[in-house]
């Protein structure tokens, strides 16, 4: 199976171990994932701002770029990306004026309708692939290994972006690990905010938003946080430090993108997974918890 | 008089407007050539004549098309009531860092160009550029730290700045493409081995001799040595080679 893929810029820098894990196991999957021979940055937030059309330009020239290549469906790995692609599609899908100004504005581009049909990685090992086959396929099972699926926000809202049919009480990334093997933790912070982008202006506030996280995925037993957005990673994982002391007696709790656990669980080597980009705690996870590859 | 004994042919004039004054100029002259012929005199933005120094560039209109048209003043023939005027140079930032400190990493382009991550993506950049480069491509290859794919896709700016002058993140993406290309070309090409070899060669004096020598010939024979050197031919590909006796092959 072939697959258009937009990457997104943090995937090319701080989140390489976002996608380098998920390519990888696409590849153990048969899937080839053909990156965008041209795309843009997004825009990484969607602009609610009703009349602020100039931020739908970024993604919806993405959009265009994915139906030059003739392709019906685009994959992405980040959240956030996901969230502004799909929101965007929507938006040249249903609303004829903004889409007609949009048109005219890049009038240098084909004509765009919404054609393109928005993935996440999840939806498409759900859909295309199923939770059976990817289950058959697992060579180091995560047998008995207690993982929290965090959804965070942009997986799950608004509700028509959705990458499951019950945002509010979503099983995608559930489904997800029970196929690896492992035990999905249910745990009530899962779809709540981690702090975003208020870890550049109000650090304490992004801080005391992750440890609420981190601390109801531990009080649940918990033993690994999974994301699958930069941002989720980078203020539960990459500062853990920080917000260590914004949760009474949280102890350090380690995260991986849902991809290098993904990898981890076809047998894909180590190497591979961008560990170094981790945290310390996750790296020692691995290293502990997982078991070496099962020889077919 | 019949007008087949006139000495000079006819010439077509027609009307183009310079900073909203109307001139009738010889058709088929260049934007350049039709200013200086009705009475424009350039001490600046004209530089090469020759379409690369980027000193020219001129904006105009075209009668009933809402279009920004752009041209380098030297390379672009006039059209009929196009109205123009020059834009030799345009403000931009230009950040001061110092290359031979640095590791040619996407961060440090972030850092001198903060503004780089408010482009949205609207495309004025690469429609006004008139080297035709992908001006909006390349900023979106150093938002995902891309150096390379960025010095490639800008290696034909000429600075002109017109891509400045549209932006609406108010980028300076000339200077900031400048950078990319300095640091790709600084910090992340491959050393050429043989180049510091033959330096090496030349400072223990592989051409100390030749020099004297040279030093104490008279004019009319350093000609007759200059037009009689050995040179690789402008088109050739690979196949040439240096002779034999050629000095630096020893
Ligand atoms: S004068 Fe140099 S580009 Fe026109």
């Amino acid at each position: 199976m072939k697959i258009a893929y937009y990457p997104g810029c943090t995937l090319k820098t701080r989140a390489k171990n976002l996608e380098d894990a998920a390519l990888a196991a696409l590849r153990v999957l048969g899937i080839a994932a053909v990156e965008l021979p041209r795309w843009n940055c997004c825009g990484a937030v969607y602009s609610l701002t009703d009349d602020d059309l100039i931020h739908q330009v970024a993604p919806v020239r993405d959009l265009i770029r994915v139906k030059e290549q003739g392709a019906e469906t685009v994959m992405t790995l980040c959240s956030m990306c996901y969230n502004t692609l799909a929101r965007a599609n929507r938006l040249m899908r249903e609303d004829e004026e903004k889409r007609h100004t949009l048109n005219t504005f890049m009038d240098e581009e084909p004509d765009y309708h919404g054609e393109v049909e928005v993935h996440h990685l999840l939806t498409l090992l759900r859909d295309r692939i199923g939770w059976k086959t990817l289950a058959a396929k697992v060579r180091r099972p995560l047998t008995g290994l207690k993982v929290a699926p965090y959804y965070g926000c942009t997986l799950v809202r608004p509700r028509p972006v959705s990458i499951d049919p019950r945002p509010d009480q979503p099983t995608i990334l559930d489904d997800f690990l029970r196929a690896l093997g492992a035990e999905p933790v249910d745990y009530p912070a899962r779809i709540e905010c981690c702090g975003a982008y208020n870890i550049l202006s109000e650090p304490d506030a992004a801080h005391r938003a992750s440890a609420n996280v981190l601390a109801s995925a531990e009080r649940h037993g918990a033993e690994l946080v999974i994301t699958s957005c930069p941002l989720c990673e980078y203020n539960l994982g990459t500062c853990q430090n920080q917000v260590l002391p914004h949760g009474e007696g949280l102890r350090p709790l380690p995260t991986l993108y849902f991809s290098q656990l993904l990898a981890l669980a076809l047998g894909v080597g180590n190497e591979e997974l961008g560990l170094e980009l981790s945290p310390a705690s996750s790296l020692k996870l691995v290293a502990e918890r997982i078991s070496p590859i099962h020889q077919a | 008089m019949n007008e087949s004994t006139l000495k000079t042919p006819m010439i077509k004039m027609i009307p183009i407007f310079i900073m909203g004054q109307k001139y009738e100029v010889p058709a088929e002259l260049t934007i350049m050539k039709a200013m200086e012929y009705a009475g424009y005199k350039f001490i600046r933005g004209c530089g090469c004549r020759g379409g690369i120094c980027g000193a020219c560039s001129t904006v105009y209109r075209k009668p009933g098309d809402y279009k920004i048209h752009t041209g380098l003043a030297c390379q672009t023939v006039i059209e009929p009531e196009m109205y123009l005027t020059q834009l030799p140079f345009y403000p931009a930032l230009k950040a001061t860092y110092d290359v031979s400190t640095m590791q040619g990493i996407a961060t440090e382009i972030f850092e001198a160009y903060p503004e780089l991550f408010r482009c949205v993506a609207c495309n004025a950049c690469t429609k006004v550029c008139p080297m035709d480069v992908k001006v909006m491509d390349y900023i979106a290859y150093l938002k995902r730290g891309d150096i390379e794919a960025a010095a490639r896709a800008s290696f034909d700016c000429i600075q002109c700045g017109l891509c400045a002058s549209r932006c609406m993140g108010e980028l300076p993406q000339y200077h900031i493409a400048q950078m990319a290309r300095r640091l790709w070309g600084a910090k992340l090409t491959p050393r050429a081995q043989h180049l510091a070899e033959m330096v090496l060669k030349i400072e223990q004096g592989l051409f100390g001799e030749l020099i004297a020598k040279l030093e104490t010939t008279d004019t009319a024979e350093l000609k007759k040595l200059y037009n009689a050197r050995e040179m690789e031919p402008a088109m050739s590909r690979n196949e040439w080679k240096p002779s034999k006796d050629n000095v630096g092959l020893r």
